[in-house]
């Protein structure tokens, strides 16, 4: 594997991550617990997209085969999507969402730190712009659980549980391969094991304040690197990429 | 003989697709403009990511530059530096209070109060009070959250600090 390679590679699972969760949050909207929240909701998917709009775009320029951000989003298939398992999961209870919203803007936040210094500048702009929406996410997350958590003892229950359910597909967030040892090396991507020390503390730091409980680490799900995903993707992109395959030529 | 500055005066007159008070210009989307010859490069950077509104200013920027009789027009984007609330200027801050919107304060405050260290104040851009509370981080667009004033109880939008 090439330098350019890993750097496609390594752009679609940033910007998969950023659209298949975009699309997940905006399966809420009309039908979150409070107006505001589905208008939080609607921006957190709206942001995501945005992200995604940036890093499929140079993923296609890096690739170099004329391939843009819409035929990325819209014209592969489940194994050649790079997206975490984490983002891909179902949205659940209102409380689910929150837990893997918290999660995943966590681990994005500290990513995205690392790769606002990245040496590939088109990386580092893109990461810079990224970090300041996701701040604001992390913020939004982090405030539910502190409500949840240490709310009612129902809210209190089914937070936790979903904790407890969602934490074995934490792991995969921190695995590294081949992409990030070449990139790593030429000063593009980040260490993932320093993010993963970086998102423990601040995780805990929460829950506790939350009156949660971090769950041990245990059997961890993994895959996505590989592009081995959970059943629900496929359902995902049957319903996102739907239009444009049927109507290749549609304009909206 | 048209220059950059006349160009820059044109675009001062398209107005923000989701704030009409205050132009493209002054919501500091609009970057660079470059002349060369008869063609016209204006680079754009976007607010957040993810803004709708930025395919509708592009679309109205290459529209004003049109009808001013110059065919040849690219418009370029750019995620460097990123966007900021503080190159929207004093004056634009005046007309989005007057329009109803409490303006942003400068980002390095916002910033220490998305941190929990410091409380934010926010006026109330009807009544002036300060006695204000945040209902929700996230309003009506990308760019603003949602508040109301507890003296004279009107909702209003906050543009929030990027």
């Amino acid at each position: 594997m090439n330098q350019q390679e890993a750097l496609y590679q390594y752009t679609l699972r940033l910007g998969d991550n950023a659209l298949i969760l975009g699309h997940r949050l905006s399966e809420w909207t009309s039908k979150a617990p409070l107006l505001e929240e589905d208008l939080a909701l609607g921006n957190l998917a709206l942001d995501l997209l945005g992200q995604a709009n940036s890093l499929l775009e140079y993923a296609g320029k890096t690739e170099g085969k004329g391939r843009s951000q819409d035929d990325l989003a819209y014209k592969r298939a489940e194994r050649e999507f790079l997206n975490n398992l984490l983002v891909e999961l179902p949205n659940g209870d209102f409380g689910f969402t929150i837990v893997r919203q918290f999660l995943y803007s966590t681990f994005a936040l500290f990513l995205y730190e690392e790769l606002s210094k990245s040496k590939d500048e088109q990386i580092a702009a893109i990461a810079a712009k990224s970090l300041k929406e996701i701040k604001y996410h992390v913020r939004h997350s982090s405030d539910w659980m502190l409500r949840l958590g240490d709310g009612t003892e129902e809210s209190h229950n089914r937070v936790q549980k979903s904790l407890n359910d969602i934490w074995m597909y934490t792991g995969e967030l921190f695995e590294m391969n081949e992409v990030d040892a070449i990139l790593i090396k030429a000063g593009i991507a980040a260490d993932l094991n320093a993010i993963k020390q970086k998102w423990s503390s601040k995780i805990e730091e929460v829950l506790s304040q939350a009156t949660l409980k971090r769950p041990q680490d245990a059997f961890m799900q993994t895959g996505s690197r590989k592009g081995i995903h959970t059943e629900y993707l496929g359902f995902i992109l049957a319903e996102m990429q739907y239009l444009p395959r049927a109507y290749p030529t549609a304009k909206w | 003989m048209i220059t950059e500055n006349d160009i820059l005066s044109w675009l001062k007159e398209i107005p923000d697709p989701e704030i009409p008070v205050i132009s493209v210009v002054e919501l500091g989307v609009v970057r660079k403009i470059e002349l060369n010859n008869s063609k016209v490069t204006v680079t754009v950077t976007p607010t957040y990511s993810g803004c709708p509104a930025m395919k509708q200013m592009e679309d109205d920027i290459r529209a004003k530059i049109h009808e001013n009789g110059i065919s040849d027009v690219e418009i370029k984007m750019t995620y460097s530096p990123a966007w900021t609330t503080d190159w929207i200027t004093d004056e634009a801050k005046e007309k989005l209070r007057v329009y109803g919107i409490a303006p942003p304060e400068h980002s390095t405050i916002d910033k220490k109060v998305l941190m929990g260290l410091q409380e934010r104040v926010v006026k109330c851009p009807q009544c002036g009070s300060a006695v204000t509370e945040m209902i929700s981080q996230f309003g009506s667009t990308a760019c603003k959250s949602l508040y109301k004033c507890k003296d004279c109880l009107e909702p209003f939008d906050y543009f929030k600090c990027l």
